[in-house]
């Protein structure tokens, strides 16, 4: 060690030399680990770090620039939801699970509505409608959720434009969230039984108005990077991860597209009457970070497909209910947004402070206590903007679950980062991690 | 009507006491492929009926118990005769009640090529609980037996890094197990206490 930088100090362990940089002066650190004999280094990377996705670690060990070996760290965004949720009752899980993957909350909350749905024996029961909407809310979910996979993975690899582009399409879907469910992110929409409340009026048209707007808008994006040459040299053949690999692993989503197996749950195993739209599950067989980027870029049309189908339907369903109509499990009230944005149901607090002794007392059991779920168990799984979402759901019979388990897509395809990324460059590890669209919300739940 | 039974005592104090029940054994036929799952199983599995402790079917989904000593055994068989390729990770209950059989690893597995569906169960007491890890036979069940293992305590025999994945590195105790004491938040005010979750006044 000939010069001390107080920027990047270094000291002796019984594993080589540590530095620890907190500053600026990479120069300085360059030198001193320059000067040392070790070829091998090891980086730890994160969990604050720009480009890991949020607070995901990677701990790499490098010869030069080479990766010879990655090993993530994960759980520093852990809540212990599923926990949590086990002493909540069925209704009050929605506002759990949909914090989980923060950039899918429309994909957690059915998984888990369905699941109690199944439990309850009340699929069937789900109004059209109610079907309807969600599979609209989770199709504009997965257009933003890709927005910022696609936004975020571009400013990683140092493309900034493709991310203002991708935040000007991702804010139009987050205002359609707003007006109709009253919030941008976690809203806690779909409900066991149904969805919270129906369409505000005027919704079908501005809906409309924006699909047709992104589907303007997502060409801007399509020209930047489709077959540009740094964009081709920055994800072609990086992060190659074949069906072997990802069938063992367990992958699924857009990254197990991309080895060319048209594998999208909304086709094969259908929920949420899946079956009745039209649209084409989109693969590649590069299975590279470029593939995985046309398959979600190609996947925004198919989504906005879906919709339009969605609000042809919800124009012949106007009026239909949006609930069970089992009034042991819908919730009392059908709330109404207000000026202010929040909303109640005079009728229903008219109806229940007012005239209905016995409706005060339903209510109000069914709010505080909730209702009773038979016991036994299920599995939903729903295909997420990331993959297979599973949901395994245990009941003892109470108001409350037994035990929640989210098999989350973000959690499992993390697993990939060491396949994908072993032997190939530093700066490669950044694409592939991005490819895999990891949420660390979902991650560590 | 709303569950009350006994004393009828809606207060919420009427005594928290969580069972959970599972469902008997199923009789043949279970219905849809899962007879044929059974069959393709007993056909390419000798040892069926002394590795299958139970064969459950409930709302549409079909279970198999599996002895822990036959598990890997009945794994690659499904993997490999029954082309189920894909195990969607592990999720653990504790049902402290269930004496003898306290903890249970949840398998869902999954088959593309029949597009088919099930799951296995393994149950094993508290006292002595292990578990062969799968990780040889599906490589993406790694981190979901590590996530059992944190949360549950279930130690997977020859995982090739069992450590602690979510919680920190050095905590004491598996935060999802029932038993697991949480903690309340005192509040100052003349000395009250905020009781932890499961001791304060709720509904069965």
């Amino acid at each position: 060690m000939t010069t001390t930088d107080p920027y990047a100090p270094s000291r002796e362990t019984t594993e080589g030399t540590v530095f620890s940089v907190t500053g600026g002066d990479w120069d300085s650190l360059v030198q001193e680990i320059g000067s040392t004999k070790e070829e091998r280094v090891v980086v730890n990377m994160g969990p604050q770090h720009p480009s890991t996705h949020g607070v995901l670690r990677l701990v790499l060990e490098l010869e030069g620039e080479t990766v010879t070996e990655v090993r993530c760290g994960v759980g520093y965004l852990h809540t212990g939801i599923e926990k949590n949720m086990e002493y909540r009752n069925w209704t009050q899980g929605t506002t759990f699970v949909t914090r989980m993957d923060y950039l899918g909350p429309i994909f957690n909350e059915t998984a888990y509505c369905l699941a109690i749905e199944k439990l309850l024996g009340i699929t069937n029961d789900v109004p059209e409608r109610a079907s309807v909407i969600r599979v609209m809310m989770m199709e504009l979910n997965r257009i933003s959720s890709h927005m910022v996979a696609l936004g975020t993975g571009a400013l990683e690899l140092g493309a900034i434009t493709p991310m203002f582009f991708a935040f000007r399409e991702r804010e139009i879907v987050l205002d359609l969230f707003e007006m109709i469910s009253g919030l941008r992110m976690n809203m806690a929409y779909i409900r066991p039984g149904g969805v919270q409340q129906d369409l505000p009026e005027g919704a079908i048209p501005k809906i409309r108005d924006a699909v047709s707007q992104m589907r303007k808008n997502f060409k801007d994006n399509t020209t930047l990077l489709v077959g540009n040459a740094i964009w081709l040299k920055r994800t072609q053949g990086i992060g190659y991860l074949d069906l072997a690999g990802a069938t063992t692993l367990g992958i699924t989503g857009p990254v197990l597209r991309s080895t060319g197996l048209p594998w999208d749950l909304r086709k094969v195993q259908p929920y949420c009457g899946y079956e009745n739209y039209n649209f084409d599950v989109i693969t590649a067989d590069t299975c590279d970070v470029y593939g995985r980027f046309l398959i979600r870029m190609n996947e925004l049309e198919q989504s906005l497909r879906i919709i339009e189908q969605a609000l042809d339907k919800l124009e012949k369903l106007e009026g239909a209910p949006v609930m069970v109509l089992d009034k042991k499990i819908a919730w009392p009230a059908q709330l109404a947004l207000g000026s202010d944005g929040l909303g109640n149901s005079l009728n229903h607090i008219r109806e229940i402070m007012g005239t209905s002794m016995e409706s005060l007392i339903h209510h109000f059991k069914l709010v505080t206590e909730g209702f009773h779920v038979p016991a036994g168990q299920v599995y939903q799984g729903v295909e997420s903007a990331r993959g297979e979402l599973g949901a395994h759901v245990v009941s003892d019979g109470g108001t409350k679950p037994y035990r929640m388990h989210f098999r989350e897509p973000s959690f499992n395809n993390l697993q990939a980062t060491a396949a994908m990324s072993e032997g190939g460059m530093i700066a490669d590890i950044i694409g592939a991690v991005a490819s895999i669209d990891p949420v660390m919300g979902g991650v560590d739940r | 009507m709303f569950g009350a039974h006994g004393t009828g005592d809606t207060s919420g104090y009427g005594g928290l006491v969580r069972t959970a029940v599972s469902a008997g054994s199923s009789q043949r036929p279970y219905g849809g492929y899962f007879d044929d799952v059974a069959d393709d199983l007993e056909r390419a599995y000798p040892g069926f009926s002394d590795a299958i402790e139970r064969v459950v079917v409930d709302r549409g989904e079909l279970t198999l118990h599996v002895k822990r000593e036959k598990l890997v055994e009945v794994a690659l068989i499904l993997r490999d005769v029954l082309k189920f390729e894909m195990c969607m990770g592990v999720s653990g209950v504790h049902y402290p009640e269930n004496l003898g059989r306290e903890l249970v690893a949840v398998y869902p597995l999954l088959s593309m090529t029949n597009n088919r569906r099930i799951r296995l169960e393994v149950s094993v007491p508290d006292s002595d609980a292990h578990i062969p890890s799968l990780v040889e036979v599906w490589a993406g069940n790694n981190w979901h037996e590590r996530e059992t293992f944190d949360m549950f305590g279930i130690i997977f025999d020859s995982h090739p890094g069992l450590t602690r994945i979510l919680m920190p590195d050095d905590w004491a105790g598996h935060p999802q197990r029932k038993d697991y004491a949480l903690g309340g938040v005192p509040i100052e005010y003349k000395g009250a206490t905020v009781p932890a979750p499961d001791n304060r006044r709720s509904y069965k």
